[in-house]
């Protein structure tokens, strides 16, 4: 049942084979064996789940269910859900009990989807391996002495370790695709706008996608399904027709044009990664697709670029978490200043301080020109580098992250060696493209490798069909990380 | 006076919409603190700003209605401070690209010292530019800490910038009034000043004339004409005094204690803040179109100037007049109205608005949105005047029984007996009996003393009950005293 996808979940619920409440409880029941260990979830909340799934099966009996009716689906931290603690991974929000629901989770709701869980992530999503979270770190299903990835590791290692059906992340610079790569999972991160971010915390709004993270292609249409679709309460989600993600599955892929850019595959990347990169390229050139070689020139520059634009923005979204109306107060404080301070001081962890001051510093008066303009200029050049590219070919693909899992701990003490783990995604969120990671194939320690398919926008049902193809063809997706 | 006075201002119009600038929650004033805070004006996590509409018409509008440039895109900016009161810790705001940008408004300046002359002047505006109120800090009974009230945060506000072009508090007041009439004339802010609708901030500084600029020290927040007025006096005098006394004015936002009638500093510039202002990501950069600059075009009022010339041009009046007559919408829409009964009688109608009726108002302390007296009925009651049913002391009386009682105009002279005599047979019989009363009288008038017509008058008119028609009675006291 565990290793079930989606849609066999959904028949057997309709066909009632198992009830929502037997297998909600059979997913809480492997959560509490296996979540002490992995730490894949900051909060779980049993009788409101379950009190869901009552409403779903009365939904399934009444024969009005949907896709994902039933269907126990755990939520990225990132997301307020009304009644459920929302932390986004940060002592700042310890006690913050969501008063509404965002978008995406009215969206499950509606469904009939069951909230499993709030998941794991680095403090308000900064972050490459889920270690800046205040709620303590996440271990990688596939080796406990490594890290999920992130910042949507808590996702990622749930998904992995089959202690929900599917999850949903966000992708600022790749929080998506890195832990999906890292853990083994697939995980798509959906042109900019596709999604509604109302209610999901901002950290960087001009990036902030948010996507979902399962086993399979197939899993992550129907979730694409559900969690995409204009709203009206965020102004930069786009007005469109409601399509069918899954659509476009089962086309065949001949004739599929890959690019292949020439500095994804130049120094940097590990030579296990490297290898098993050639390896699914080789599968696609055998299901009919041709490759393409391309440029993205700019491609260099994006991982500066990102770390000037996503800190600013982030310093102005993080201003809210003062102290004043709810989150963390530091207990003692002098004058005002004083308690914005002390509450910041103590409320933010490291990272997030970095990175605040990183922001500030860029917007300073004297400073803006040569950063945060300069930035956006270059941002503008590496999305046009995709314009180009896409003349030529209809997907993109590349590694998605340069190495395999890295230990806990390994790159803790360099911030700059962690921003790098994120030197392939990062353009993509720039350029506001959809990018997925699909398994591949594992390294040298047996760490999954994930490849990085970046579809040109709204692509997302073609790319999820060059995914699906690829795993009808191999079995990457559906191994299980040994000893769970 | 060698000095020159160089004068800028600007002034935050609340636009007059019924949700806040980026959400739906109420922008009533007064509502008990908190509860016109929703989830976005408490800025809770993860909440969007999305752009009401009505505040950009309201802004076009303005636009409009001072020949401004209206930009075909403007960028909705953060502005970033910490305040208890600024939820978000930024200000959604416009920095480098304004909705509206330059314009100008014509204003009639009355100087105060008593006999110079009134005259026109052209004030420049800079830009106008659509932003987010703050909320409020209480410092009331919170057991010494402070209270926050957010129900104002997120009230749409429209922040006029004008270039230094007064020179004197009387051109800035008049500027100031011109701006408040224009803004409620064209329905974008209901200008009450009392619950902050229409705040000004005057930035102050004197230099000799020819040379450059001056230091300037901004007043903040001024809510009345009359402190407006008050707090540049105070503030002029105290940089003259300061620069002739060898000091130096220092850059500073002040404030106004309209108590002690003195300024003070509240911040120097050294304070001041760097707001690190950078484009909302959150929203989308503002495209107005020229469809709808034209649609919101077509729903704008006739404007005061305009109608104020066209008052002089068209029905002969004053410039005086037309001036008053177009100092409110609504001043203006009753003159037009009472206009409609006589319209070949508007110095009549103009003079009856601007005297018995508006020193009424004054006396009872009423706008002319409450003036107890309809214009339909001052129309009739003008109309009885022109058609010689009622003399002009008779209209009076009509005037203070309707203002004070209500009740129809022809019932009203019917029940006072206002009625004019104008049958001249009526007449020609009082004039008969008052001169055969007074024949030693008619021998002195026939013999030259014309002074006595005016008695006869009077009799007449006695005679009468006051009821007979002035002209009429002169004419038929003429004829038969000449015999």
């Amino acid at each position: 049942m565990f290793e079930s996808s989606l849609k066999q979940l959904g028949d057997a619920l309709r066909a009632k084979n198992i009830s929502s409440v037997e297998l909600t409880q059979s997913y809480l029941d492997r959560m509490a064996k296996l979540n002490p260990e992995l730490n894949a979830f900051i909060t779980i909340n049993p009788e409101m789940s379950l009190a869901q799934a009552k409403a779903a099966d009365a939904r399934l009996a009444a024969g009005t269910a949907d896709a994902l009716t039933g269907i126990p689906i755990a939520q990225k931290d990132i997301f307020c859900a009304k009644d459920w603690l929302t932390t986004c991974g940060s002592k700042m929000l310890h006690n913050f009990v969501s008063p509404y629901d965002a978008h995406i989770i009215s969206q499950f709701n509606n469904a009939g989807a069951i909230n499993l869980g709030k998941t794991n992530m680095d403090e308000f999503a900064m972050g490459s391996s889920n270690e800046t979270s205040h709620y303590g770190p996440v271990k990688n299903p596939w080796d406990t002495a490594r890290v999920p990835g992130g910042s949507s590791g808590g996702t990622a290692a749930a998904v992995a370790a089959r202690l929900c059906a599917a999850a949903t992340g966000t992708d600022t610079g790749g929080s998506i695709r890195q832990p999906a790569a890292l853990c083994g999972i697939s995980g798509l991160k959906p042109t900019y706008g596709v999604c509604s971010r109302y209610g999901m915390i901002a950290f960087a709004s001009s990036l902030d996608q948010a996507g979902p993270m399962g086993r399979s292609a197939e899993d992550l249409a129907l979730m694409m399904n559900v969690m995409a679709g204009f709203d009206e309460r965020d102004s930069t989600s786009l007005q469109r027709d409601k399509e069918d993600y899954a659509r476009d599955l089962n086309k065949p892929l001949t004739g599929l044009r890959i690019g292949l850019p020439k500095e994804f595959f130049a120094e940097g990347m590990g030579a296990d990664v490297a290898k098993a990169i050639e390896a699914a390229i080789a599968e696609y050139k055998k299901l009919g697709a041709t490759i393409v070689d391309i440029s993205l020139p700019n491609s260099k520059l994006s991982v500066p670029v990102y770390y000037v634009l996503a800190p600013a923005e982030a310093s102005s979204n993080l201003s809210r978490f003062d102290g004043v109306r709810y989150g963390y107060r530091a207990p003692e404080y002098g004058d005002l200043a004083d308690m914005y301070e002390k509450s910041r001081a103590q409320g933010f962890g490291a990272e997030v301080q970095r990175r605040i001051m990183i922001g500030t510093y860029v917007l300073s008066h004297g400073y803006y020109d040569a950063y945060y303009i300069k930035a956006q200029r270059i941002r503008r050049l590496i999305a046009q580098d995709f314009v180009e590219a896409y003349k030529q070919c209809d997907v993109i693909m590349g590694p998605t992250s340069p190495s395999t899992a890295f230990k806990l701990g390994e790159k803790g003490d360099d911030p700059v060696q962690m921003y790098l783990s994120d030197i392939y995604t990062i353009a993509v969120n720039l350029a506001g493209l959809p990018g997925m990671s699909i398994p591949c194939g594992f390294g040298d320690n047996d760490m999954p490798v994930g490849l990085q398919i970046i579809g040109n926008y709204f692509d997302e049902a073609r790319m999820l069909n060059v995914a699906h193809q690829y795993q009808l063809a191999t079995d990457w997706h559906s191994r299980a990380p040994k000893g769970l | 006076m060698t000095w020159e006075i160089v004068i800028g201002l600007e002034v935050h119009a609340q636009l007059s919409t019924n949700s806040k600038i980026f959400c739906g929650a109420s922008t009533a004033f007064g509502a008990e603190p908190n509860t016109q805070a929703d989830a976005v004006s408490l800025a809770l996590p993860g909440v969007l700003p999305v752009l009401n509409k009505g505040a950009v018409e309201r802004a076009i509008k303005f636009g409009l209605a001072t020949g401004s440039h209206i930009a075909p895109r403007s960028v909705f900016a953060r502005k970033n401070y910490f305040y208890p009161d600024l939820p978000k810790g930024y200000q959604i705001s416009q920095f480098e690209l304004p909705v509206v940008g330059q314009g100008a408004l014509t204003i009639q300046v009355a100087p105060l010292s008593g006999n110079a002359k009134p005259y026109e002047k052209t004030v420049r505006i800079t830009r106008a530019h659509l932003e987010e109120d703050a909320g409020k800090s209480l410092h009331g009974d919170f057991h010494g800490m402070t209270g926050i009230d957010l129900n104002r945060a997120g009230t749409p506000l429209l922040e006029i910038v004008s270039e230094p072009d007064m020179n004197s508090a009387a051109e800035a007041v008049a500027y100031a009034k011109a701006l408040h009439t224009l803004v409620r004339w064209i329905g974008i802010c209901d200008g009450n000043m009392q619950e902050g609708s229409f705040r000004c901030d005057v930035n102050v500084s004197v230099r000799k004339p020819g040379e450059p600029l001056g230091t300037r020290r901004e007043i903040k927040n001024l809510n009345s004409f009359k402190f407006m007025q008050q707090a540049i006096d105070y503030e002029v005098q105290w940089q003259v005094d300061t620069i002739e006394n060898g000091g130096k004015v220092q850059q500073a936002t002040i404030l106004f204690n309209p108590d002690t009638g003195e300024t003070r500093a509240m911040r120097s510039k050294e304070d001041a803040h760097d707001y690190r202002y950078f484009p909302d990501p959150d929203l989308l950069p503002l495209e107005i179109s020229p469809e709808w600059i034209e649609q919101m075009r077509a729903t704008l009022p006739e404007l005061p100037q305009t109608k104020q010339a066209r008052y002089v041009n068209e029905l002969g009046l004053s410039v005086y007049d037309a001036s008053i007559l177009t100092a409110s919408r609504e001043m203006a829409d009753f003159f037009e109205a009472v206009l409609a009964a006589v319209p070949n009688d508007a110095k009549m109608c103009a003079n009856w608005i601007m005297g018995e009726l508006n020193a009424q108002l004054n006396r009872d302390g009423l706008d002319m949105a409450q003036c107890p007296i309809s214009t339909q009925q001052l129309g009739s009651m003008l109309m009885r005047i022109v058609d010689g049913t009622i003399s002009n002391s008779g209209a009076k009386e009509v005037f203070r029984t309707m203002w004070a009682d209500g009740g129809e105009v022809d019932a009203i002279i019917e029940a006072k007996g206002l009625k004019q005599v104008s049958d001249a047979g009526a007449i020609e019989k009082i004039v008969d009996e008052i001169m055969a009363a007074n024949a030693d009288k008619v021998a002195e008038y026939r013999s030259g003393k014309d002074k006595l017509f005016g008695f006869f008058v009077g009799q007449a008119m006695k005679a009468s009950k006051g009821q007979a028609n002035p002209a009429q009675l002169n004419d038929i006291l003429k004829a038969k005293l000449a015999g």
